[in-house]
């Protein structure tokens, strides 16, 4: 009876440390796989930052003005004046047109919002 | 201790006597001696299992305890941060109101070189120069092939030039990462960024420091990396300031002027929309600043916040008011305007002759030189100078600049009676447009104390009351006649209830006395008038426009007052101000929910590089 429960005994610290044997190494990975998740991170804000500064340097006034003067034939866009803004409730906005009638056997499908 | 003998002599002849086995006895004391030897033994065994168990208690403890925090708490990330991404952090990026980026930081390399690592010199020299054309090929050639060890080639350089530089395969050739700030919108609001250079250079790395304006006034700020990144976000709105650039750059071809700078103020905050000042730089480029001659020659120079200017008839409202808040004067008082007016030895003029009297409003919209002065002595020097210290007329304006504290006003140390009667009609005291401009909203904010400030919703204290309500609401109307029916007449835009003060000053000269041909044009309004939101000051240096009969003029009223009258135009749809009218459109109930799109802010959040 006491062998039985030695080797059950011994057993089980095996297992247990075959267990934590592999949550270490399961560990590792995990943290090699996060340092370069962050890399990766590090590298797409450095990119984000890139774009931003791209982004902004593309919109600047300077050459949208430029590209207003350019297209001004097809556009023909000027400065916003005062008076081209009026409340949503001066404006009489046409019915929608009615929903097309459900089908009858697609029942199934939802009426359009 | 003593020791209890086993055979104790007297125990033993006693028992003797008493015919009894004396070996008894030994056994006894044999016994008693083992009992205690036994019971010492199992103490000392006792406390070493204590002293066990408690070991076993406090490591299993730990480890419990730690299994259990380590359960009970969030999981994070055992390593913070990857190099890289702290090396792009380094300084916050500065965005307008609407978040819109101002400046922020590229990564990019400078280029250094270890001359005695290099395999071909000459060759190497002759190769940098041919990709940076600014270099000089035989200081190059000679410091290559001296024997110094390391020398700096260039702070930085573009991604083309770094892959060039590569290909020469030049193993004494060595590139050190940079963060560099970058100005995406060229030229716009350059006098409020200010501009940045390197601090402490490093092989690794450099620090990227402010060098003017709120680039260096918030250097702290900007570089601490307690903020986790976010940006600074100034009251500047981007397309508001661009727009008033560009009408004052026109303005100022226009009228040949030789500087221009503008201001527009929401009254309620003190936060500055826009302030452009011409001529202009690029603050990716930052011009050097003149060691000789006149700083305001410099594009460096803020007019707006440095500028020191005599700003006349613009402050003609402020003895007025005053006189106002006192009781001393209604809007209808008659107040003589006999011209001209002698104080001691000194004679003063109105620019026509406007008859024996006039009403308090009429002096300010025909701007009666004489009149003012008169209003100004009923109020008495120490209240004038009281009253001008509480608009914040003698100290630098606290706006977050390094320039500011430069452009403290010139004012004269004593105040004899012409003194006082001259900075009445806004002469002999020298302030920048931006102290004329929390001036006005001072006053058009009901009287309390407004602070500039290129902080986006920062909670101020509330100001002081300046004024009472009440004679600061009869200022404003007062302007809003001088638009209506005075000097600035050409400032009439329709709907938004323009109210300003025109001033014409003659520029002083650097030794004493005024030109006669250079003057500083300025114009000052309020604007609604009903319930003023915004103010708008308008400053052009030297400015000439022809008029009609061929002569020459050079007036607030011909020049600046047109300008700012074209900036409202321009800037109240961009900043959101819809015109006053009397027409009225019907309005229609709504037959149907109309859907909406939202607003492309509500839902992207720009997040900074942290």
């Amino acid at each position: 009876m006491r062998s039985l429960t030695y080797l059950a005994c011994v057993l089980i610290v095996m297992g247990l440390a075959f267990w934590a044997y592999r949550e270490n190494y399961r560990t590792q990975t995990a943290m090699g796989e996060m340092s370069q998740l962050q890399r990766e991170i590090a590298g797409l804000r450095e990119d984000l930052g890139v774009l931003r500064a791209e982004w902004a340097y593309l919109n600047r006034p300077e050459r949208l003005r430029e590209l207003v003067n350019l297209n001004f034939d097809r556009l023909q866009l000027i400065p916003q004046e005062s008076g081209q803004v009026i409340d949503l409730g001066n404006i009489d906005y046409p019915k929608p047109p009615a929903p097309p009638e459900p089908d009858e056997e697609g029942a199934n499908v939802a009426p359009e919002e | 201790m003593i020791r209890t003998p086993l055979r104790p002599l007297a125990r033993i002849l006693r028992a003797r006597e008493r015919g009894e086995n004396p070996d008894e006895i030994e056994a006894e004391n044999r016994r008693l001696r083992h009992d205690a030897i036994q019971d010492k033994a199992r103490r000392r065994a006792e406390g070493r299992l204590v002293l066990m168990a408690s070991c076993f208690v406090l490591a299993f403890g730990t480890v419990g305890l730690r299994m259990g925090a380590l359960a009970s708490s969030e999981p994070t990330e055992p390593q913070a941060q990857v190099l890289s991404a702290q090396i792009i952090s380094q300084r916050s990026d500065i965005t307008d109101r609407n978040g819109r980026v101002l400046a922020t930081n590229l990564l990019t390399h400078s280029l250094y070189a270890h001359p005695h690592q290099m395999v071909d010199p000459v060759g190497s020299a002759q190769g940098l120069a041919r990709i940076f054309p600014d270099l000089d090929l035989e200081r190059l050639t000679r410091d290559f092939t001296s024997d110094r060890k390391f020398m700096w080639i260039k702070r930085k350089m573009s991604p083309e030039q770094m892959q060039a530089v590569h290909d020469l395969g030049e193993p004494g050739l060595l590139f050190g990462p940079r963060e560099m700030r970058v100005y995406p919108n060229g030229h716009v609001a350059s006098h409020i960024l200010g501009g940045s250079g390197f601090g402490n250079e490093g092989v690794s790395s450099a620090e990227v420091l402010g060098v003017a304006g709120v680039e260096k006034a918030f250097d702290g700020w900007l570089r601490d990396p307690a903020n986790n990144g976010a940006p600074l976000q100034l009251s500047i709105d981007l397309s508001v300031q661009s727009a008033m650039e560009e009408v004052l750059a026109s303005a100022m071809e226009i009228m040949s002027a030789k500087g221009a700078a503008a201001i527009l103020m929401e009254v309620k905050t003190g936060e500055i929309v826009a302030m452009a000042s011409l001529p202009d730089f690029d603050p990716n480029d930052r011009p050097r600043p003149l060691l000789q001659g006149d700083p305001s020659d410099s594009p460096l120079f803020n007019r707006a916040v440095q500028g020191q200017y005599e700003l006349g008839s613009t402050f003609k409202l402020f003895p007025v008011a005053q006189a106002l808040d006192l009781g001393i004067v209604n809007p209808n008082s008659g107040i003589n305007t006999q011209t001209p007016m002698r104080i001691g030895k000194y004679r003063i003029n109105d620019f026509h002759n406007y008859g024996a009297q006039m009403s308090v409003t009429d002096i300010l919209v025909k701007s009666s030189n004489v009149g003012t002065v008169r209003i100004a002595q009923m109020v008495g020097v120490e209240r004038q100078k009281d009253f001008l210290q509480k608009l914040g007329l003698f100290d630098p304006t606290p706006i977050e600049m390094v320039e500011a504290p430069t452009g403290k006003p010139l004012v004269p140390t004593r105040w004899p009676a012409v003194t006082a009667a001259t900075v009445s009609f806004g002469h002999g005291l020298a302030a920048s447009p931006l102290h004329l401009a929390a001036a006005y909203a001072t006053i058009a904010n009901d009287g309390r104390r407004v602070r500039p400030t290129l902080i986006h919703r920062r909670t101020r204290p509330e100001g002081e009351q300046v004024l009472s309500p009440r004679a600061a609401e009869l200022s404003i109307s007062m302007l809003r006649q001088v638009v209506v029916r005075g000097t600035a007449r050409q400032a009439e835009v329709a709907g938004f209830e323009l109210a300003g003060k025109t001033g014409t000053a003659d520029k002083p000269r650097p030794n004493g006395g005024y030109y006669k041909d250079r003057n500083v044009a300025t114009f000052a309004s309020v604007f609604p008038a009903s319930d003023p939101e915004y103010v708008l000051i308008v400053t052009l240096d030297e400015p000439r426009v022809r008029n009609a009969g061929g002569g020459e003029s050079r007036t607030a009223g011909m020049t600046a007052v047109p300008v700012a009258g074209q900036l409202v135009r321009r800037l109240a749809p961009l900043i959101g101000l819809e015109p006053k009218t009397d027409e009225n459109l019907p309005t229609f109930d709504a037959r149907f929910e109309p859907r909406v799109e939202p607003l492309p802010g509500d839902e992207i959040k720009i997040v900074a590089n942290q």
